[in-house]
């Protein structure tokens, strides 16, 4: 349903210029559930924005929904749904007045319009809603009614801009089911972006790993989590025994990236749980006391970690990376 | 396309009347030159020679109809702004929606908007100024009404978006608007009789002057080649290039 290669985008502003998205290969197949993972300023929005005809790419083609982007946008846009990470609805506007125009924009005539935006309301807890001014609905409403908007004309290719961002656990949840059913009883594609990593771990077949413009992983969230050698522990220690703490590690069968941060010694073994009766003995041999300890599964977390050198939320820290014109 | 254009057309006309304050917020400006400034000129346009043919009022009217589009069309811009801001923009083009339509059905309904305030101020100067006018001349007087309109509309959204900012775009429309009222003769005419000759000079070369003239010919009734055809082929030519100039930002990948 998707292909592109070599997208690229530069953005130059005020003698600035930025290479939000510098060349990449997306490969998506009917029916198939992909996210699109990376911090903020990644070049997420920006590639989205391109595969949906809304930014005319620097470099690169693409094909979406079997139309070449640059030589047929209008069939490109007939066959996707598209829901930005802002969303997109008039304040003064009334929601129903919205599903309509949305429907009819798409083709639909105005009963249609109407039989869709009752059933999308109905299915996104937005029944009774129909009369109020977009303006008056909470963050969380406007939100499913954002994402309503996109799939008023039934698209069989759907791309979602960090769908769940601002809705509570119940809808997120509540969506999560959605955006499956769409693809279980639809077959619709969906390429969803997002920074959450249990969201993509939960919602996802296959994950695209964006950083600073460039897909620096791609797979289903198991064979990425895998590319993670072992289980990461962490205990926490008194500070003078931190030391003395980290030789220890260091000595233990199989363990490796070994850190020292403020008062814990973090690494990772290839098994977790038989790893840990053998640590215990050796601080106690040493008489090393130990305050607490964790022992967590492989994560996405980890893993773009692993991939990149910085945790997801280092990296959203560090902020948009920028790089001035010479 | 007509279909998109009637349905851009309707959404906005269904928000401009979910508050119709905006009939009479821009037409103020207009009317309370009709009402306070008209009055002061009776006197002076019979006694002082150099002024276009016709009273004061088949003066003034058609000037302040031409400065309702003007001025009202002009600053459309600033609700495209909103509608970027809030994404909406972004919605409507990524629909199969053809970007044509989208420009014409706001700019559509730009123009009714300044021929309902139009009707209004000819009403009452009708009525409270006897402003006698032949029926055919404000006729035609509202088509022009209609077409500068579009064309104010057409360019206001192309330079909004152009900009993309709510501080330059009404900074820069008043730095260009100011002059142009001035020089375009609407509060007082510039004529070889009453302008020194620099001025009437830069006057002429100032496109809406012409059009001016041409509402003031059809408000008098003088239907001939001579008072029209400048004005007309002026007017058609802004309108033609800012239609143009606006879908062509409209249809730019990256508005
Ligand atoms: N119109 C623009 N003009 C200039 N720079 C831009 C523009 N749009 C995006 N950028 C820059 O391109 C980079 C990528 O932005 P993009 O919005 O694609 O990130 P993202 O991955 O969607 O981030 P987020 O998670 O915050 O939404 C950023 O550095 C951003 O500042
Ligand atoms: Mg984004």
């Amino acid at each position: 349903m998707i292909k592109a290669r070599g997208l690229a985008r530069r953005f130059s502003a005020r003698g600035r210029t930025v290479e939000a998205v510098k060349g990449v290969d997306i490969d998506v197949a009917e029916g198939e559930l992909v996210g699109f993972l990376g911090p903020n300023g990644a070049g997420k929005t920006t590639t989205l924005r391109m595969l949906t005809t809304l930014l005319r790419p620097t470099a690169g083609e693409a094909t979406v929904g079997g139309c070449d982007l640059l030589a047929d946008p209008l069939g490109v846009r007939q066959r996707i749904g598209y829901v930005a990470q802002g969303g997109g609805t008039a304040p003064e506007c009334k929601v129903g007045e919205e599903m309509e125009l949305q429907g009819r924009l798409y083709g639909l005539s105005k009963a249609e319009a109407h039989r869709r935006g009752a059933e999308l309301a109905e299915q996104l807890d937005l029944a009774g809603l129909g009369q109020r001014l977009t303006k008056t609905l909470s963050g969380g409403q406007r939100r499913r009614l954002d994402i309503a908007l996109g799939l008023i004309h039934d698209p069989k290719l759907v791309f979602f801009d960090e769908p769940t961002t601002g809705l509570d656990p119940q809808s997120r949840a509540n969506l999560w089911e959605h955006i499956r059913r769409l693809r279980a009883e639809h077959g619709v594609t969906l390429f969803l972006t997002t920074h959450y990593l249990d969201e993509a771990d939960a919602l996802c077949d296959r994950i695209l790993v964006i950083d600073s413009g460039r897909i620096v992983a791609e797979g289903s969230p198991d064979a990425l989590k895998a590319r993670v050698s072992g289980d990461g522990v962490e205990i926490g220690l008194e500070p003078d025994s931190v030391t003395a703490a980290a030789e220890v590690v260091t000595a233990l069968d199989g363990a490796h990236d070994v850190s020292v941060v403020d008062g814990t010694v973090r690494f990772r073994v290839p098994r977790g749980d038989t790893a840990m009766p053998e640590l215990l003995r050796a601080l106690d041999a040493k008489d090393i006391p130990m305050l607490s300890m964790q022992v967590h599964r492989p994560t996405l977390d980890d893993v773009f970690l692993t991939l990149t050198g910085r945790t997801l939320r280092d990296a959203e820290e560090g902020g948009e990376v920028a790089t001035d014109a010479a | 396309m007509p279909r998109d254009v009637w349905l851009i057309f309707r959404r906005d006309l269904v928000l401009s009347l979910r508050n119709p304050a905006w009939i009479f917020i821009q037409i103020m400006q207009p009317l309370l030159y009709l009402v306070l400034f008209g009055p002061l000129m009776e006197k002076m346009v019979a006694n002082t020679p150099g002024f276009p043919p016709g009273d004061v009022w088949q003066i003034f009217t058609p000037a302040l109809i031409v400065m309702i589009a003007l001025f009202g069309s002009s600053f459309v811009g600033f609700g495209l702004l909103a509608d970027y801001r809030n994404g909406v923009i972004e919605r409507l083009r990524v629909t199969p929606v053809s970007r044509v339509a989208l420009l014409l059905g706001k700019v559509l309904l730009n123009a009714l908007q300044a021929l309902v305030q139009a009707i209004l101020l000819i009403t009452l100067a009708v009525l409270a100024f006897d402003l006698r006018a032949p029926v055919g001349g404000v006729v035609l007087g509202l088509v022009i009404v209609a077409l500068l309109s579009v064309t104010m509309a057409s360019a206001s959204y192309a330079l909004a978006l152009t900009l993309k900012s709510e501080e330059a775009f009404p900074a820069l429309l008043n730095a260009v608007l100011l002059p142009v009222l001035l020089l375009s003769g609407i509060l007082l005419p510039i004529t070889t009789g009453l302008a020194p000759s620099w001025l009437y000079t830069i006057s002429r070369i100032n496109p809406f002057t012409h059009v001016v003239e041409a509402e003031r010919a059809s408000f008098r009734g003088e239907f001939t080649m001579d008072a029209l055809f400048t004005g007309s082929v002026v007017l058609l030519a802004l309108a033609a290039l800012a239609v143009f100039w606006g879908t062509r930002t409209f249809r730019r990948e990256n508005a």
